[in-house]
């Protein structure tokens, strides 16, 4: 178990390295000068001149990139451009709003799809599986702003139920902020839970077409107790790797949904530093993400040994 | 593959039928649409459908139908292109894996997490901010998404088929791993990546369009799903057929090339003959 522990964190820190090593890449492919691209084309030299040394454009690449590296170890990301804050600050009060965003997404949309995934795999075949089948198949196909536009013209356009964007913060009150993410939550998470469904269906039908299926079957044991007792532990593999990269899915459609909804997460955030050029908001955003996403797929694969002993002992 | 079997597969008829159709409708948009789609007529703005406009109108008055059609272009432009980048370099660095094993392969398969650690929509991001919005960079983005994908399909099938007798014995009688690659390999992987390749062109065009609709896709004049999704936005409660159609195609597009990988996937497995 330690061994492969070991094994799959050590990949998971050499992976986010690279990806460290891609993304300030980025800063050095910009055409031009960053602090010039930054600032304009009417900017005086003097101001181009301050940017960069504020950015610490004329030491070398190397010191540049164990530097920026350094501080994202300690958690000083830089100062934004724009808002002329440390770029943690602003971040941590995005994540304020996308975290939880995601959070109830993926909570939503595993509440679902499970229970419609196992009762399919349970009637297969049957006129309810097919039924199951054909609307998660639509479900798969519609894309999740087109599903938040909809759910803005029938809920807030036209019944007036909840607000059709913007977010109040935390600071004024739960109730009122929660009720801002009902929507965008759920237009996260059904396009989600039908992929889900569809995958959770499968991988338990392929287990109970196993040997030991049969056997337990053949044992006395009933079709319920079969399907909970010995299918679902061992479906639970492939269903957690398409946990792992929906999350990834998840934070990609958070960025888009939090467009639909005026919401200030880091969606709002990043696409607010393209038009403004806050390149250092970028890559504290992009890095941000990427981290998360590869210590969401690091779980992933952590939690593969414990749902499966077979696999601890190998290295 | 057999024809007799892939008619009686039901997803395999309507998700060709579908496809075909709007690969017709694209084709057709090029010689022949309602209405120009660069015609304002401020007059007949956000109209309902209607028989002049059987989808209606949007906020410019430009017919949304003849919209819908040439943006069609856009979508199978951008799809196609992402999944040729995506299969074209992908799965020759599997087959490559599969074919060398050892330190190649460890190497190929972590620089595929790398790749897999950027979502599309974060490879856009970053590109946009370098060199700027546009369809091109879309595809690029799109595109090297698919690699990893491509690339983990080729290499653990082919990893099967290595260890299979009718390779082995290439093996045996001195052929190099390229050609067994080429001559052995690869003819058995086609239908898997066709199937692969149907499944990542539906993603390609829920990608393109969620890049529109941020900006980050094709720009203006070109008409794209996504952004007539995004211009509908605004209009959400003055004219919610300007919503409405754009996304329709975008589900039927994408649930046509669903069905189309799902009965593919049943047709040319050969477990399933």
């Amino acid at each position: 178990m330690l061994n492969y522990t070991t094994k799959r964190a050590l990949i998971a820190i050499l992976t986010l390295l690279a990806a460290s090593l891609v993304v300030f890449a980025m800063l050095e492919i910009v055409p031009g000068d960053p602090a010039r691209l930054m600032l304009g084309m009417n900017a005086t030299e003097d101001a181009v001149h301050n940017l960069q040394e504020q950015m610490g454009l004329n030491q070398p690449l190397a010191i540049r990139y164990f530097s920026w590296l350094g501080g994202l170890l300690t958690g000083d990301l830089g100062r934004s451009y724009t808002y002329s804050v440390p770029v943690f600050d602003l971040i941590m009060e995005r994540v304020a709003v996308s975290l939880p965003l995601a959070a109830i997404s993926l909570a939503l949309s595993t509440l679902i799809a499970l229970p419609v995934g196992i009762f399919a795999a349970s009637k297969r075949g049957k006129f309810s599986d097919t039924l199951a089948m054909g609307v998660t198949q639509v479900g798969v196909a519609i894309p999740n702003f087109w599903f938040a536009l909809l759910l803005v013209y029938l809920f807030a356009v036209t019944l007036r139920l909840v607000p059709a964007g913007g977010f109040p913060g935390w600071g004024a009150g739960f109730g009122v902020s929660l009720k801002s993410l009902i929507l965008p939550s759920i237009a996260l998470a059904l396009p989600q839970a039908a992929i889900l469904a569809r995958v959770t269906r499968s991988a338990l039908l392929e287990v109970l077409g196993e040997d030991y299926i049969r056997t337990a079957r053949a044992k006395g044991l009933s079709k319920r107790q079969v399907l909970y007792r010995h299918a679902l532990r061992n479906a639970l593999i492939p269903v957690l790797t398409i946990l792992g990269l929906q999350f990834g899915f998840l934070l990609a459609g958070t960025i888009i949904i939090e467009n639909v909804f005026y919401l200030p997460g880091l969606g709002r955030l990043v696409f607010q530093a393209i038009t403004q050029r806050d390149l250092i908001v970028v890559e504290g955003v992009v890095m941000l993400l990427i981290a998360t996403l590869i210590l969401v797929n690091l779980l992933v694969d952590l939690s593969y040994a414990i749902v499966d002993p077979r696999l601890r002992g190998r290295s | 593959m057999n024809i007799g079997k892939a008619l009686a597969n039901r997803s395999f008829c309507v998700g060709l039928i579908v496809t075909s159709l709007i690969a017709l409708v694209a084709l057709l948009s090029f010689v022949w649409a309602p209405y120009p789609v660069g015609a304002f007529d401020i007059a007949g703005k956000l109209k309902p459908p209607s028989a002049a406009h059987w989808l209606g109108t949007d906020h410019f008055g430009r017919d949304i139908l003849s919209m819908i059609m040439v943006g069609s272009r856009n979508s199978i432009a951008v799809a196609s292109v992402s999944v040729a980048i995506g299969a074209g370099i992908g799965v020759p660095l599997g087959l490559w894996g599969a074919a060398t094993g050892g330190f190649v392969d460890e190497v190929l398969m972590r620089l595929n997490d790398l790749v897999f650690a950027f979502p599309a929509l974060l490879s856009a991001v970053m590109i946009t901010t370098v060199f700027g919005p546009g369809a091109i960079n879309a595809i690029i983005a799109i595109g090297i998404f698919n690699i990893p994908v491509f690339a983990r399909v080729a290499r653990a099938a082919a990893l099967s088929l290595w260890s299979r007798e009718f390779v082995i014995a290439a093996g045996a009688i001195g052929k190099s791993p390229a050609l067994i690659t080429r001559d052995h390999i690869l003819p058995n992987l086609a239908s898997l990546l066709i199937v692969q390749a149907t499944i990542q062109f539906s993603l390609g065009i829920l990608a393109e369009a969620g890049l529109s609709y941020v900006g980050l896709g094709s720009q203006p004049p070109m008409p794209s799903w996504g952004r007539m999704l995004f211009e509908a936005q605004t209009m959400i409660g003055l004219a919610p057929h300007m919503a409405l159609f754009p996304g329709l195609a975008i589900v039927i597009t994408v649930l046509g090339l669903n069905l189309l990988g799902d009965g593919l996937h049943d047709v040319l497995d050969p477990r399933f003959q």
